[in-house]
């Protein structure tokens, strides 16, 4: 009797600390913003990006040579954005208030893609740029 | 015994640990968070020191299960005055550190106190189930300390994004080892299977997280933590 009231309220516990440690991730990315180039690359026209654009952005983001500075940041990410997306097909049709809940938070994941695709591109570019000089 | 998913997280943790150590030296920031680094060094001894068990007397011996449950003890002391070091830094700006001092050592004294009698009641029989079921427990308080921490957190607006993810860190490493050693008492069966990974996978998360925030995280970093509420007032 103990152990599954441990057991219950450990669950639920760990869940409340996992979706606020991620949600601390994707603040430090929320007053970014976009630049008109990863715009251009990634196919963003609005002024928001979409909760389904993590997939394309995070394939982007394979193109780039990455730093290993924010490779942990997006597997954590990714992470986080598999989950939401498992809770938000089981509660579309249920629980709408939830599913809508879970498209805003998909969306914050997917605009911490395009931050982070943003950031390497620059970083590529800039590497570019230095092999030119070194090169001339 | 033990397999090399094992052996991984065990090195893994071993150089997170390390790594904590170091961070904070080449941040000099090691004496501000003096709790926590004594708390990562005597990890990695302890690491150390239950590899050399293994290796003397085996996984299935009994004086690898007590070294385990003795430092696991000790260690979960140390977590106390780390979350302690915590609840200071969050209450600085109310002069309440003398309250929180107090607080501290009285449920220190009670945490010795309970484990020594529970030890001593079963000192006969230190069994695997016994040992899961007071690590659940002892796991849980952790949880319990953590979890009123983390309302502090938002009850108070705390800014500092380095604080705010240590609190949230430790969170899911005390909720996720205590929801694990509970399902082992749940579901015996189920160890041998996969729950047995958890604790080494949490073991690992904690220095993990802790050396990310302290690496990636600026000092002065701050955030609002009224949208890291799941449940929104």
């Amino acid at each position: 009797m103990m152990a599954a009231l441990i057991c219950v309220v450990s669950l639920a516990a760990f869940l409340q600390f996992f979706v606020s440690y991620c949600r601390s991730i994707l603040a430090t990315t929320r007053e970014v913003e976009l630049s008109e180039r990863v715009r251009e690359v990634s196919g963003i026209h609005n002024a928001s990006v979409a909760a389904d654009d993590f997939g394309r952005l995070r394939q982007l983001l394979h193109l780039c040579l990455e730093g290993g500075r924010d490779r942990k940041e997006i597997r954590a990410i990714e992470i986080y954005y598999r989950l939401l997306r498992i809770l938000g097909r089981m509660s579309h049709s249920t629980v709408p208030s939830v599913s809508s809940w879970v498209d805003e938070e998909r969306r914050s994941c997917s605009y911490f893609a395009a931050v982070v695709l943003d950031r390497r591109i620059s970083e590529n570019r800039d590497m570019f740029n230095r092999q030119l000089d070194n090169g001339l | 015994m033990l397999g090399p998913f094992d052996y991984v997280f065990w090195v893994a943790s071993f150089l997170l640990e390390v790594g904590v150590v170091f961070c904070t030296i080449y941040r000099r920031v090691f004496r501000s968070y003096l709790p926590l680094n004594t708390y990562m060094a005597c990890m990695a001894l302890v690491n150390c020191g239950q590899y050399a068990c293994i290796k003397r007397f085996g996984y299935d011996s009994p004086e690898y299960a007590y070294f385990y449950f003795y430092t696991d003890g000790l260690m979960m002391i140390l977590m106390f005055l780390v979350i302690m070091h915590f609840y200071e830094q969050i209450f600085i700006e109310m002069n309440v550190a003398r309250y929180i001092r107090g607080a501290a050592t009285l449920l220190l004294a009670a945490t010795a106190l309970f484990s020594y009698l529970v030890i001593r009641q079963h000192q006969d029989h230190l069994s695997g189930r016994f040992i899961g079921e007071f690590s659940q427990n002892i796991y849980f308080v952790g949880l319990v300390l953590t979890y009123l921490l983390w309302g502090a957190v938002l009850k108070l607006r705390e800014t500092r994004t380095q604080l705010v993810q240590f609190v949230l860190a430790l969170g899911i490493y005390f909720s996720g080892t205590a929801a694990t050693y509970a399902l082992q008492n749940l579901f015996p069966g189920l160890w041998l299977i996969v729950l047995h990974w958890l604790p080494g996978v949490m073991g690992a998360w904690l220095p993990a997280a802790w050396l990310y925030t302290f690496a990636k995280v600026p000092r002065e970093a701050r955030l609002s933590t009224a949208p890291l509420a799941v449940v929104t007032r």
